[in-house]
């Protein structure tokens, strides 16, 4: 028995406090920041990160020259490293400078000059390790320390130094380097000057080496770096989006000495990559990287500090938001990311308190959030009592179905197939999608343009009169009726081929297999039997999806967009013919090709905002309603819950910075969790006493079985 | 109406041929009634066999698919709906057609979640709306629904016991006499109570509540029953000429083609169990995807599917009985009468067929027993790894994986879960009983026992 | 007995050669290095350019079997199989698809994989024993009877139930262990009792019933009845003679499954969140990281040889008769 009671001892001594906590008692009552990542985080490299899941990330410790203002909408570009927000200034084919109101077909290239704030130090890194005779440590790598490392605070060296011009610049040529693959790194061919010859050189110079290749000593045409703390890029032609560019990981500093350091032989073999220890000038820096189980960001004891902003939008200071301004920020100590790969344990740990916010899934919607009185959303009581707040955004994304234009069906610019198209369009009933799938979390899509965007139009005027009538101030879906009426004129009057008889069966093309997706492809089933449509769904794994939207043999297919920067062009360029997937391998995945729509997207994608941008987004929606390549979907509404021991959060799609602005109460979520976690014993107790009760007739018998053989 | 024939179809009704060919065959040799006689003899055997029956009547009414002929067309000549429907599909009648918003409890009258409803004087309210069907037809649900229920449920018990009757004056005949008539009537009983309690209540509520879109679940789990029979069923079916075929012509001719099974056997055995079918079925999906040809509809995909991993759960199963049978074969082999079938130059075929078959069938008949409780249970598991039948096709595995979210709602969505949960025990639950029973009875072993 | 396991060890190879050949073939049949590529890379902005490059990088822009272009050696080692198949006999696993090493992932996820598993087995062997023990003591009897109906009721019941009910009720509406979750060292044990208690629960069904067939067995023996006829009590009976021999065949089939213990649960990982073996492998399925699944199928191959070999060297521990030739 003794051994039992020790370690039921050790047991519940090691488990003081709420017998739930996923954490480590040390951790009480510091300022942590607590969250979860659903996926392992492959790429944080800022020359390869492009998905969702890594910004947490390198937003904390990448610092590109801009940011997006925190509180200000609509979405504002304010300097970060930079001292200002660059202007460009326009040359013609001469050389010659324009004044800022050229036309665009005068314009042969503009040019962006940056200047960074002096006295920006990087983090703590062993590539910057230096011994007293200023040689490099860890360059070359000696093998013994090698054999120890496996991460990259296990280096007993570390140094750090200041940030110069020359970092962005030498990032910059990162992104044109072939072995890393960039993601934009075609895009910028388009637009930086001798981008693509650099690619080419470094192709040549770097095909046969597998180690290190000193960017430094290759020249970029566009990008120099003019002294210390400026430098210029130069873009071909005029490019207003360029700027937005300038706020993403993609352009942050990436100093020469961690692309020796990580591109040593052997590094790699023991996970020490950039794409797993990225080095910065940020609040934050990674100290833990175990994807199957934790990422741990601290700060970074360089960071210069940075004031909380100062103003904010109309109410922000009701809020409270701006009680901190002009505090030196970051106030959070450490972020833990813990992975969470399923949805029912991350919403319970956050009602528990262990995460300190949470998105909302559609089906724990009824229990946070109910409509309120003015049609509204407000929180459940059992949310108010908990103290848990709300913030909602609508995201700058598009859901959308789409048809793909190169099929003998569904596809044809013709008036017949466009009718087809349309009464489909009709018969989905995004607004009862939106009801079931996302409990109301969504708006339906009137046109490609998400709201928040410029071109973006409210209200009657922004309605899709394809789809959609104006009765009585709202936007009413057309009757089911119409479609069939639509349908019948495209030649299939009930759902038959009116030549045949023949019934249309059209298919659905799909990769997903997840435990939701039953539901919706049922519902989706039932949609198109409103027109007597049979539906077959096609689904396969994502590897033949992508080489169906490649090939272009499927038919009716989902897509979403996520927007890069504020800006229509990132929307409309899907629909761009010479960004066709079929062929030309874009992100116009429907295959679309309007020749009107492609005059109009070249004129729009120079232009300033303005009426006249306006006018020309304005036609282009128009043309695309009418064509209906796509059934437009629904615009995302992001609801966030957190706890009221979280200060500072506003919502904001575009900054991905956001975790020096927060801070943390602790005390108050000690105090919380310990209310919140009180373990239930009666129930166990209530199990054992069950069996217990039903082993006694195997007592009573045994007992009685004694009694036999002693009588 | 034009049939269809799907693939698993075709398979189900060659399985149930082969059983009535088996029956008739046993009915024949005495010696091979003694070990079915004394599983005659068994309650629970019997009782579970009634169980397995019904989900098999469930199973092969589902297995009778067809297309509905369409009213003549514009362009002349016969067209049929593209929709293909199952005898279990109308005698459901109205479940599959009564379909529901969204969630709704079992036997409830209102939707689960509420809905932002627009009221006449242009205020917004969020309240629970009506069913558009589950308990429609009552006036004021709140007070009538308790009495209403109780009323149907008096008509179902006997309406079922009215069947019931029915039914045993027709079998009578047949069982009334053997030891096994009791167990068999009270079985006859509680399933037709059971019956009529669903068929008397399903049209006028959702007795199991309906689904994320509405429907039926009582319809989805009874379409689920095919599912699971077919994986346990069909399986074993697919396996048996190859375990059989290998297992025993390694024990009798021993040597190369013993080594070369044993090699076999142990390298497929080697590799673990889910990652060998995981990758056999993204194989089967890339061969699914490259052909469209072999399937028109929809549901003849996702029966192709079925099929295709029917095969694979049969080809990484088939070891163990091969193993076993290997093994009896070898003892077998030695008998003197064998020895001596061999000694007169006997042809190894006849040999095989005359000799060695019938003195291993209740191996592979307690193995067939064994393995289908666990197919079915597998079918569950697979599909949560993603790599089970087709999304689209109601299974066991497919409810539980997307009822499993739903146990995070709060109050928690049970209803879908609970349905999966009690059908599926209830069918591996009689599997089992029944399985237990068969190896009692037919492994020599097991008889010595005291 | 050197030479035995040298032999052994040699009849093994043929075997993970099998199982290297098969896997190579199924994985390369299904997914191309081109699916592979554009899996990995994302879906925005994909060029075909990009896909070459990361089959550049990962190796996979070599031939399968035959390499024509190299000369000598080359033509064979500068090869797919060569380089991806061939080098798992040496436990060099590689890269994983998106980069990380796996040997190295292997050994850090073992461990919880072990903390779960290796409870697991032991105290649902003990559980088991006991509960078999306890209806044999009380044979005939309605005991035993509504024992055995319990078995197979417990039996019939699917593995994800048990999961997805004690994550229910003791996680979330008792709030007795995390939800999810792990810590290395000592804290583990907070994490890995539920998921201990459910696979223990989970498994007592057929456990339990497969113990008491064993011991039902050896029950009918006739040195049993003469034991029971010499006046031994009924518990000195049971405990003595038929558990002392039960357990050989218990034990040397407890040796056969204990290599792959290694490899963890599947399922029982996954939902509890925990970094082992079993959830790597689930989420490389998810993935398609075809490296990963090919290094845990081979590894899986080479523990249930070991399993194999351990168990052949049990039986002559337990039973001196047995001899190894």
């Amino acid at each position: 028995m003794r051994p039992v009671l020790f370690f039921l001892a050790l047991f519940l001594s090691a488990c003081s406090g709420p017998v739930n906590n996923p954490y480590p008692a040390t951790e009480r009552g510091q300022s942590i920041f607590y969250s979860a990542f659903t996926e392992r985080p492959k790429h944080l490299d800022p020359a390869r990160s492009y998905s969702a899941n890594e910004t947490p990330f390198t937003g904390q410790i990448y610092e590109p020259p801009l940011q997006y203002h925190y509180l200000k909408r609509p979405y504002q570009l304010v300097p970060l490293t930079a001292l200002a927000v660059p202007k460009a200034r326009y040359f013609d084919s001469a050389g010659h400078e324009l004044p800022p109101a050229a036309p665009a077909s005068a314009i042969a290239a503009s040019v962006y000059e940056i200047h960074i704030r002096p006295g920006i130090r990087f983090q703590s890194h062993p590539a910057f390790a230096r011994s007293g005779l200023g040689q490099p440590i860890y360059i070359p790598m000696p093998a013994a320390v090698l054999a120890k490392a496996r991460a990259i605070p296990d280096f007993p060296e570390q140094g750090s130094r200041e940030l110069t011009a020359a970092d962005y610049v030498y990032q910059i040529k990162r992104l044109a380097s072939p072995r890393l693959q960039s993601p934009i790194a075609g895009l910028m061919a388009n637009y930086i000057l001798g981008f693509d010859k650099l690619s080419e050189t470094l192709a040549l110079a770097g095909a046969k080496r597998r180690d290190w290749l000193d960017l430094r000593r290759f020249p970029l045409a566009g990008v120099e770096a003019v002294d210390r703390y400026t430098y210029r890029i130069k873009v071909k032609g005029k490019y207003p989006q360029f700027v937005y560019w300038l706020a993403m990981p993609f352009f942050a500093p990436l100093p020469w000495e961690a692309d020796a350091f990580y591109n040593q032989p052997g590094m790699a073999e023991r996970n020490l990559t950039l794409d797993g220890w990225p080095v910065g000038t940020g609040p934050y820096m990674l100290t833990v990287n175990e994807p199957n189980r934790q990422m741990r960001l601290e700060r970074n004891p360089n960071f210069r500090g940075e004031p909380y902003p100062g103003e904010g939008d109309h109410g922000d200071a009701a809020d409270g938001l701006l009680n901190d301004a002009g505090r030196s920020m970051p106030f959070v100590d450490a972020a833990v990311y813990s992975l969470e790969t399923e949805t029912i344990p991350y919403w319970n740990k956050f009602l528990q308190g262990y995460y300190d916010a949470s998105g909302l899934g559609s089906d724990n919607f009824d229990q946070a959030v109910r409509t309120g009185a003015g049609g509204g959303v407000e929180l459940t009581p059992e949310m108010t009592r908990k103290g848990i707040r709300l913030g909602t955004s609508v995201a700058a994304s598009s859901f959308y179905m789409g048809f793909n234009m190169l099929d003998g069906i569904v596809g044809g610019l013709d008036e017949q197939h466009r009718k087809l198209r349309q009464a489909i369009a009709i018969a989905i009933d995004e607004e009862e999608y939106i009801a079931i799938f996302a409990n109301g979390r969504g708006i339906p899509a009137q046109g490609p343009l998400p709201p928040g965007l410029f071109g973006y139009r409210e209200g009657r005027l922004g309605i899709n009169p394809v789809v959609y009538d104006w009765q009585g101030g709202k936007a009413l879906r057309k009757p089911i009726e119409a479609a069939r009426r639509l349908l019948a004129e495209a030649g299939y009057p009930d759902g038959r081929a009116a030549m045949t008889g023949r019934p249309l069966v059209l298919n659905f093309d799909t990769a997903s297999r997840g435990p939701d997706d039953k539901a919706r492809l049922d519902w989706l089933r039932k949609q198109f039997h409103k027109l007597n449509i049979e539906l077959v769904i096609r689904s396969t794994d994502y590897n033949r999806f992508q080489d169906k939207m490649r090939d272009g043999t499927e038919q009716i297919f989902e897509w979403g967009w996520n927007a890069d920067y504020p800006d229509p062009e990132n929307f409309l360029f899907l629909l761009y013919g010479p960004n066709k997937k079929v062929g030309a391998g874009g992100e116009n995945a429907a295959n679309y090709q309007n020749p009107e729509f492609d005059r109009l997207f070249i004129q729009m994608k120079d232009m300033d905002n303005g009426p006249e941008r306006q006018v020309a987004i304005d036609s282009m929606v128009g043309i695309v309603r009418d064509d209906a390549p796509w059934a437009f979907g629904f615009h995302p509404r992001n609801y966030g819950l957190r706890h009221r021991w979280l200060k500072n959060v506003k919502p904001n799609l575009m900054a991905n910075n956001e975790l020096k602005y927060l801070r943390i109460d602790a005390a108050a979520r000690d105090a919380a969790r310990a209310g919140w976690n009180r373990p239930d014993w009666l129930g166990p107790a209530l199990v054992l006493a069950l069996v217990a009760l039903a082993l006694l007739p195997a007592w009573f018998a045994y007992s009685r079985k004694q009694e036999a053989s002693g009588r | 109406m034009r049939p269809v024939l799907l693939w698993t179809d075709g398979l189900i009704w060659l399985l149930v041929a082969g059983l009535i060919a088996f029956v008739w065959l046993v009915r024949r040799h005495e010696h091979l009634r003694v070990p079915w006689r004394k599983l005659a003899s068994d309650p629970v055997a019997v009782a579970a066999a009634v169980v397995l029956l019904f989900f098999t009547a469930i199973a092969v009414s589902d297995s009778i698919h067809f297309r509905l002929a369409l009213p003549a067309g514009a362009g002349g000549g016969t067209h049929y709906s593209p929709e293909v429907r199952s005898v279990l599909d109308v005698l459901s009648g109205p479940l599959a057609k009564q379909q529901e918003k969204s969630y709704s409890a079992p036997f409830a009258c209102r939707l689960f979640t509420r809905e932002t409803v627009t009221l006449a004087d242009g205020r917004q309210v969020r309240i629970y709306p009506r069913l558009r069907y589950g308990g429609a037809h009552l006036d004021d649900p709140e007070r009538q629904r308790t009495g209403d229920i109780m009323v149907r449920v008096g008509y179902g018990l006997v309406g079922g016991a009215l069947a019931w009757l029915a039914l045993w004056l027709g079998l009578r005949p047949w069982f009334g006499r053997a030891a096994s008539g009791p167990t068999i009537r009270n079985t006859l009983l509680v399933l037709c109570l059971f019956s009529g309690f669903l068929v008397a209540l399903g049209p006028y509520y959702h007795v199991l509540g309906t689904d994320k879109v509405g429907q039926d679940v009582l319809y989805a789990t009874l379409k689920s029953v095919r599912t699971g029979v077919l994986i346990g069923a069909l399986t074993t079916l697919v396996t048996l000429p190859l375990s059989i075929g290998l297992g025993v012509s390694a024990g009798y001719f021993g040597g190369r083609v013993d080594d070369a099974v044993q090699y076999l056997y142990t390298t497929l055995n080697a590799i673990p169990g889910v990652l060998l079918i995981a990758a056999a079925v993204l194989i089967m999906q890339t061969q699914l995807e490259s052909h469209p040809g072999w399937f028109e509809t929809g549901t003849e995909r996702a029966d192709l599917r079925l099929l295709f991993l029917c095969l694979i759960l049969g080809m990484t199963s088939w070891t163990g009985l091969a193993r076993l049978l290997r093994g009896e074969t070898l003892k077998v082999r030695e008998l003197d009468y064998v020895m001596a079938a061999r000694a007169f130059g006997v042809s190894d075929i006849r040999i095989l067929l005359r000799h060695i078959l019938p003195n291993v069938q209740h191996i592979v008949l307690i193995s067939v027993a064994m393995d289908f409780s666990g197919l079915v249970l597998a079918e569950a598991v697979l599909s949560y790894v993603g790599v089970g039948v087709d999304p689209t096709m109601p299974s066991f595995g497919n409810m539980i994986n997307g009822a499993r979210l739903e146990l995070a709602r709060e109050p928690a969505v049970w209803w879908q879960l609970a349905s999966a949960f009690a059908f599926m025990f209830a069918l591996v639950l009689a599997a089992n009983l029944f399985a237990d029973s068969v190896q009692d009875a037919m492994d020599p072993r097991s008889r010595r026992r005291a | 007995m050197i030479a035995y396991l040298i032999r052994r060890l040699l009849y093994a190879l043929p075997i993970l050669i099998g199982v290297n050949v098969l896997t190579f073939a199924l994985f390369f049949l299904v997914n191309t290095p081109d699916d592979m590529a554009r899996l990995h890379l994302g879906v925005k902005r994909v060029t075909a350019d990009a896909v070459a490059k990361w089959k550049t990088e990962r190796g996979y822009d070599k031939p399968l079997f035959v390499n024509a272009g190299a000369t000598g050696l080359g033509k064979v080692t500068e090869t797919i199989f060569f380089d991806k198949s061939l080098a798992m006999f040496a436990f060099r696993f590689g890269a994983s698809d998106d980069g990380r090493d796996i040997a190295h992932e292997i050994k850090t996820r073992m461990w919880p994989s072990l903390a779960i598993a290796l409870p697991t087995f032991v105290i649902g062997l003990m559980v088991d024993i006991s509960v078999a023990l306890i209806l044999i003591f009380f044979r005939r009897s309605y005991v035993e009877w509504s024992g055995v109906v319990l078995l197979v009721a417990l039996m019939s019941v699917s593995g994800l139930f048990y999961i997805i009910g004690g994550q229910f009720l003791f996680a979330k509406v008792w709030q007795l262990a995390p939800i999810s979750g792990y810590q290395p060292g000592f804290n583990a044990s907070r994490f890995v009792w539920l998921p201990i208690l459910i696979g223990v629960v989970g498994g007592v069904g057929a456990g339990a019933r497969w113990y008491r067939t064993l011991f039902l067995e050896e029950a009918g023996k006739d040195y049993v009845r003469t034991a029971r006829a010499k006046g031994l009590s009924e518990a000195a009976v049971l405990f003595r003679h038929i558990l002392k021999n039960g357990m050989v065949p218990i034990l040397t089939g407890a040796v056969a499954v204990f290599p792959l213990l290694f490899m963890g649960s599947l399922i029982l990982e996954s939902f509890f969140g925990i970094p082992g073996l079993g959830s790597y492998t689930i989420d490389a399925i998810g993935s398609q990281d075809f490296a990963i699944v090919r290094a845990i199928v081979f590894l899986g191959a080479a523990l249930y040889i070991v399993g194999l070999i351990l168990t052949d060297i049990s039986y002559t521990l337990v039973d001196p008769r047995v001899r190894l030739s």
